[in-house]
Parts: C-alpha cells; sequence; structure tokens
C-alpha cells in the first residue's frame, strides 16, 4: 500500500533559492532504493495540513531534491516547516523526459516563469552528462531580469562548451548584457541547434507554449520531437481522482511529460 | 469486459422456479454462505441500498416514477419486490466510498508516523442489482482496479461482492439502457439471476458460488408459461423512449467544442453536481486534510467530488473551467466521448439517473441528440 500510504522522509536541510523559493533535501526513511526520472514528480503531505505534487529536482548526498515555492495554504507551511521535521513522500508518480531516446541528438529546453523544475532538472542531468548530448539550448524567459533563480547556474551553462544560454525579460525597458527584451519565444530566432536532430522539452505556461510552436515549425522541428511538461489540479497522482484530466488523458498518470503530437488537439483549447 | 450486444433476450435457458413464498430461504443462503446481505428498501422517499435483515423490508409494492427533474415513489399495481427500475444511488457507494480514509499520520517523539487505515470491506451480497447498474460496475472496476495504482479500498470489497441480480421488468420513463447496450437484461457480472413474476422467481445461477447457492434453494422447474411470461415483460421493458446515440456517434461531440448550445445549457444548468454524484460511473474526488488537535492524528480523508465543483480544475490562480457552459461540456464530453478513449466504451449505461435528479430538468439524451444533430441536418 506504499502508493497511498506515504514513506516518511525528513527535512534535512533547506537552501533558499529566491523569494519564497526553497529547495528542500530530503531523507528517506526506508532502506529501498528511489529510482526516478527527470520529470516525474512526488506527492508532499504534511499531515493534518494536505498534499501536494512536486517535480523532482534531483537527488543529491542521499537526499531527494525538491525546489518549492510558497502560492498557498500547503506549499507556505512546507517552507515554514524546520530543518528535521518529517513530511510524507509518495511516488515518484507519471511520466519523465524520455531522455535515454534523446542521446546524441542536439538538446532546446525552452521555460518561461519563475524556475521551472522539471526542466531545470532535465539541464541539470544533461550537463552532468555532457557527452551524451551534443549541443545544448536553453532558452529561459521572465518578466524582469532579478526574477531569474538560479543565475550562477545559467552562468555556469554559458561558458561551458557548446552550450548556449538566451535570456529574454518581457516587462523590461533596458536591456541588459546577455538578456534580451521580449518573449522567450522571439528568442528561438537565435537558438543555433540542428531541427533535424534534436529533442525540444518545453514547461511553462500553455500561451507560451502554443507560441513557441510555430516557431520551431518554422524551424522544421518535427511535431514528434517536442516534449511538453503539462500541468493540471493533482489530488491523487495515481490516475483515480480524475482532477487532471485534459480530454482523455490524466495527466498524472500519462503526462505530466507529453510528447506534443498526443496533446496537440487539446492544448490550448479553453475548459480542458 | 464481456461485449454488449443490442438487446435480444435469452431468457429461456438454464431457468428455475422459486416460489415467492421461499425468497426469504434464498436470503438465509446468502446470510449462511457469510455474507451481510444488502438490498433496496424505501428510505426518505427513495430506493436505497442498505443492509437487509430481511426480504420484509423490500419495497413490496412500490415503484418510482420519473421524468427529467422528477422522482416520486408510489404504490405500484403488483405487489412484487423489485418491480422500480432505479434510486438515487447504485451501490456504487459501497465500493467507491463518498468518504475515505486514505491513511493516518500521527505525531510521535521521533516525528510522524504514518499508517493504513483499518478497511470495513467484508463479504457482501446485493440483491436486486440491475443490469446497467453492473456495466457500471465493471466501469469502475476498470478505473480503480486495472490501472497502474489499484485502489486498495475498492479492490478489497469488489473481491468479496455477490450480486443477485433481477431483470428488468418495466422500464422508468427515463431509462434508454438498450440504446447504451446494457439492459433491460443483465447479462454477465452476477453470481444469481431472477425474473419476477407475480407469484414467484425464476432463477439462474452463474459460477461456482452462484450454483452452491441456487442448490439449496427449494426450487422447480420453471414452465413454459412461466418462461414466456419473463420473456414478455423484458420485452415490455426494452420499448423505451429515449434514445442515447451509437458510440461512434457519440465520439464526434468533440467536434463540437465551441457549439453554442453549451452556453444555452448553461443558462439553466446549476453547476450543482447532482448529475456525476447519481452518475454510478463518475469516479471524481478530492482530497481533504484533517486534523485532530487533542490526540495529534491526523486523516487524509477522500471524498466524491465533481467537475461541476469549484476547484476541480484549479491551478495556478485560476480555475481552468471557470464557466458553468465548460463543466457542463467536460461532463458530457468525458462521459460521452473521451471515456471511450479511456476506457473502451462510453461512461453511460442508460440508468437515466442523471436526468431525473437533475433540478433544472436537464435531459441529457435530449441534449447530446439536438447537438448531434443541429450539426448534421
Ligand atoms: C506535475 C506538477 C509538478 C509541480 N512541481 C512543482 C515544483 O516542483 N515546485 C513547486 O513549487 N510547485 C510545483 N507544482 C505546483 C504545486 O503543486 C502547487 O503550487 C501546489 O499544489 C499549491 O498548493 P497550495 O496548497 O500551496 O496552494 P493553494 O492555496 O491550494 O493554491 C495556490 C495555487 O496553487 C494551485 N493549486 C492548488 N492545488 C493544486 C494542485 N493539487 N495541483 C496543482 N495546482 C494546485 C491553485 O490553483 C492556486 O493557484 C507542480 C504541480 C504539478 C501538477
Ligand atoms: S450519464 Fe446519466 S444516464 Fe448515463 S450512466 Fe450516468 S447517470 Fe446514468
Ligand atoms: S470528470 Fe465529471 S463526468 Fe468525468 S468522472 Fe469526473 S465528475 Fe464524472
Ligand atoms: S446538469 Fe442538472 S444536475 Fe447537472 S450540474 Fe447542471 S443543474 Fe445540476
Ligand atoms: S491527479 Fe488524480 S487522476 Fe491525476
Amino acid at each position: 500500500m506504499t502508493d497511498f500510504v506515504p514513506m516518511t522522509a525528513r527535512l534535512v536541510a533547506k537552501t533558499a533559492e529566491g523569494d519564497r523559493l526553497d529547495t528542500l533535501h530530503l531523507k528517506l526513511n526506508s532502506d529501498q532504493p528511489f529510482g526516478f526520472e527527470f520529470g516525474q514528480f512526488n506527492m508532499l503531505a504534511i499531515p493534518g495540513i494536505g498534499e501536494i505534487p512536486i517535480s523532482i529536482m534531483g537527488w543529491q548526498d542521499d537526499c531527494l531534491l525538491h525546489t518549492v515555492r510558497g502560492v498557498g495554504r500547503v506549499s507556505d507551511a512546507m517552507l515554514a516547516l524546520p530543518e528535521g521535521s518529517t513530511l510524507g513522500l509518495r511516488g515518484p508518480f507519471g511520466n519523465g523526459w524520455p531522455l535515454a531516446r534523446f542521446e546524441g541528438r542536439d538538446l532546446v529546453f525552452i521555460t518561461a516563469g519563475l524556475g521551472c523544475a522539471p526542466v531545470v532538472a532535465a539541464i541539470n542531468h544533461a550537463v552532468t552528462h555532457r557527452n551524451r548530448y551534443r549541443r545544448i539550448v536553453i532558452l529561459q524567459g521572465v518578466k524582469h531580469h532579478q526574477d531569474l533563480l538560479w543565475q550562477a547556474k545559467y552562468d555556469a551553462w554559458r561558458d561551458m562548451g557548446d552550450c548556449q544560454v538566451l535570456l529574454a525579460a518581457s516587462e523590461e525597458q533596458k536591456r541588459k548584457y546577455h538578456w534580451r527584451l521580449g518573449m522567450v519565444t522571439e528568442l528561438l530566432a537565435f537558438a543555433e541547434f540542428d531541427p533535424s536532430h534534436c529533442a525540444v522539452m518545453i514547461c511553462g505556461p500553455e500561451i507560451m507554449m502554443l507560441s513557441a510552436i510555430p516557431y520551431l515549425k518554422q524551424r522544421q522541428v518535427a511535431d514528434g520531437d517536442i516534449y511538453l511538461s503539462m500541468e493540471r489540479n493533482f489530488q491523487c497522482g495515481q490516475g483515480l481522482c480524475g482532477h487532471c484530466q485534459l480530454g482523455p488523458y490524466f495527466v498524472c498518470r500519462d503526462g505530466p511529460v507529453f510528447c506534443y503530437p498526443d496533446v496537440k488537439p487539446w492544448l490550448g483549447v479553453k475548459g480542458f | 469486459m464481456p461485449s454488449r450486444p443490442g438487446y435480444s433476450s435469452t431468457v429461456a435457458m438454464d431457468k428455475v422456479y422459486l416460489p415467492r413464498g421461499s425468497l426469504g430461504e434464498l436470503y438465509q443462503a446468502l446470510v449462511d454462505e457469510g455474507y451481510e446481505v444488502i438490498g433496496p428498501q424505501e428510505q426518505q422517499d427513495a430506493i436505497v441500498f442498505a443492509p437487509l435483515s430481511g426480504i420484509e423490508q423490500l419495497p413490496w409494492g412500490r415503484q418510482e416514477f420519473t421524468a427529467p427533474g422528477q422522482y416520486r415513489l408510489d404504490n405500484a399495481s403488483e405487489q412484487r419486490a423489485f418491480h422500480w427500475n432505479t434510486g438515487p444511488q447504485s451501490f456504487k457507494p459501497w465500493l467507491f466510498k463518498p468518504q475515505q480514509v486514505m491513511w493516518l499520520g500521527q505525531e510521535t517523539d521521533d516525528g510522524i508516523v504514518f499508517k493504513a487505515p483499518v478497511s470495513d470491506a467484508k463479504p457482501r451480497a446485493f440483491i436486486g442489482v440491475r443490469s446497467c447498474d453492473i456495466a457500471a460496475l465493471y466501469l469502475q472496476d476498470q478505473h480503480f482496479m486495472h490501472g497502474p495504482h489499484p485502489d486498495p479500498w475498492y479492490s478489497e470489497q469488489r473481491r468479496q461482492l455477490c450480486i443477485v441480480a433481477v431483470n428488468c421488468s418495466r422500464a422508468a420513463d427515463t431509462c434508454f439502457c438498450v440504446s447504451t447496450g446494457d439492459g433491460p437484461e443483465a447479462t454477465y457480472g452476477y453470481d444469481l439471476l431472477l425474473d419476477e413474476l407475480d407469484d414467484g422467481y425464476l432463477v439462474q445461477a452463474k459460477g461456482e458460488r452462484g450454483n452452491r447457492i441456487l442448490a439449496t434453494l427449494p426450487t422447480q422447474g420453471a414452465t413454459p408459461l412461466q418462461q414466456r411470461h419473463a420473456e414478455e415483460q423484458l420485452a415490455r421493458a426494452a420499448r423505451q423512449s429515449r434514445q442515447m446515440p451509437d458510440a461512434d456517434t457519440l465520439k464526434s461531440l468533440v467536434e463540437h467544442l465551441s457549439d453554442e448550445q453549451w452556453l444555452r445549457i448553461a443558462e439553466r444548468c446549476l453547476a450543482c453536481g447532482n448529475c456525476t454524484s447519481v452518475c454510478p460511473t463518475c469516479f471524481c474526488s478530492k482530497q481533504e486534510a484533517e486534523q485532530d488537535l487533542v490526540s495529534g492524528e491526523h486523516q487524509q480523508v477522500r471524498v466524491w467530488d465533481s467537475c461541476f465543483s469549484e476547484q476541480h480544475g484549479h491551478i495556478a490562480g485560476k480555475n481552468i473551467r471557470g464557466e458553468v457552459s465548460q463543466r457542463y461540456r467536460q461532463w458530457v464530453l468525458h462521459k460521452l466521448a473521451t471515456w471511450q478513449d479511456q476506457y473502451q466504451r462510453s461512461g453511460c449505461v442508460g440508468c437515466g439517473r442523471c436526468i431525473s435528479w437533475c433540478p433544472a430538468a436537464i435531459d441529457l439524451v435530449e441534449e447530446v441528440n439536438l447537438m448531434l444533430g443541429s450539426r448534421h441536418d
């Protein structure tokens, strides 16, 4: 019944990442190996408060990493937990990025908003196993320069061989060094990658996905090489509660990472 | 999943006769097999499934009169136990419970300890189950038991179920099971199946357990006349005025995403969720955290939910189905169209409950036919 009853995880450390944003280092109270894919998620619970889906950010020093933004009741309570607290954890659930299938290709990452965990986790992985992939292109859009999380990481990626980092700020008047003004999708015109041999991973608001896709088509990227990490209301994470339905799909079970042609008919349709 | 042929009666096969005076022996046989017996009875002006202390509790001589937005029990012309068709709920709440504790969390000196709740599943026999509700049960089985994370509470009760089904001898005005291929005759999923006649029952059994129980009953051979009566009343129950379009036609509902009819329905729909809560196939739930400040014990509870509710599509600061028209469309498109992608058939078994329990008298079948018609002519 471990799929249903949480295992306990001890909050051994918290790293502040930004305004109301922490990375939680969770030590599982279990001897079982915890296998996962980037793009999968766990359901994290605070008993008596609630349970929320959070993407798996990584694994470091025997700890599972989750980066949590405080946006409401449960996530705020999670950030307020002192080190040493115990949480409940169910997972991992869902399908992650099929990174093994992308080996030998150029990788293009597109994200908008405030630090999109599933994509950042995949970039970390690609960078750690740099020789498995060819070029890495990272496109990130934010409203203001200072909204960019993990600035140091982006700087390090930019300085890495064969890696292009393009940043856009949509609500700035003045352009800063390394930045462009405008939407993240406009960065695609400057992205250098081989469209016939690439994998594109997108995470962020659906409106951004919808505007990125025509640019990718212009560059002759095949629909089947585009992957999207979708978000919906999750109550169970297990394909049972019905909240996360997107047309015929249960996003928690059939996603959250989808190959674009599968969700194409439902993407951007109001009400789904 | 058994195939669902169009309606054709198979009444003649392997049926024996149980006099009405011996129905109590069927009840007793189920008790002797170790089952808690659950059956239909009249409570607060409706037929509900509840523990049965004896067959005298059955709704003898009662039947319901239904219409869009209406459900009324009254005396029937015949003194039968199963002359009604449906109540507001199938036996779904006994398997997929309206409230289910998922886990308990206890604060201890070493932090929190999580444990599973005690299950109250036990051998349960249901009397009076209709073919539409068996079809709905098989759909719920697919959802709760055959996915990547089988629901332990549903599964545990499901494995201890004995079903005594009844063929419908009449159809309520809101029934349309013939058009969905789910009735009025039960063809699978039961242990015992009854045809109710004026003075007794034709009985047939399926499987080892059903046959074992049947062997203990004081049955006689069924006469050709009794068999003909059973066939005639099944044929009567199969005469239904409403017709749901066939599965392939229903799939084409996804081409009507921006039909103005959704907006017109939304003017009447109260988004109350009655339709989803009486539907025997709906499976949505939400989770709630409860805290006992005194004992320090916490519970995570799963509660029935509906795509008509405010928080069902809540994400990133908004409800993706903010408009009532979008919620009504979700209900119809899921139930009739995308359900087919998920479970290889439509999620509607033709029971008509959503029609009679809609306070706005919205008729699912009529709306769907209108929508599909408005496009095709
Ligand atoms: C697959 C997936 C991966 C996610 N990964 C992360 C992550 O790595 N880090 C992170 O900080 N957040 C992540 N989220 C979002 C996170 O789950 C929500 O922020 C969280 O559920 C909000 O709960 P709350 O009680 O704090 O807020 P509430 O007070 O309930 O609401 C705050 C906001 O969160 C939305 N929300 C509420 N409940 C849910 C829910 N069950 N599912 C989705 N949104 C909800 C509400 O619409 C509202 O806008 C992810 C969501 C999904 C679906
Ligand atoms: S949609 Fe209506 S008629 Fe069909 S199974 Fe559900 S409640 Fe019954
Ligand atoms: S989404 Fe609506 S129609 Fe579908 S199962 Fe849930 S409540 Fe029923
Ligand atoms: S269709 Fe009827 S029962 Fe369903 S939500 Fe609307 S008013 Fe309520
Ligand atoms: S989150 Fe419950 S079905 Fe997907």
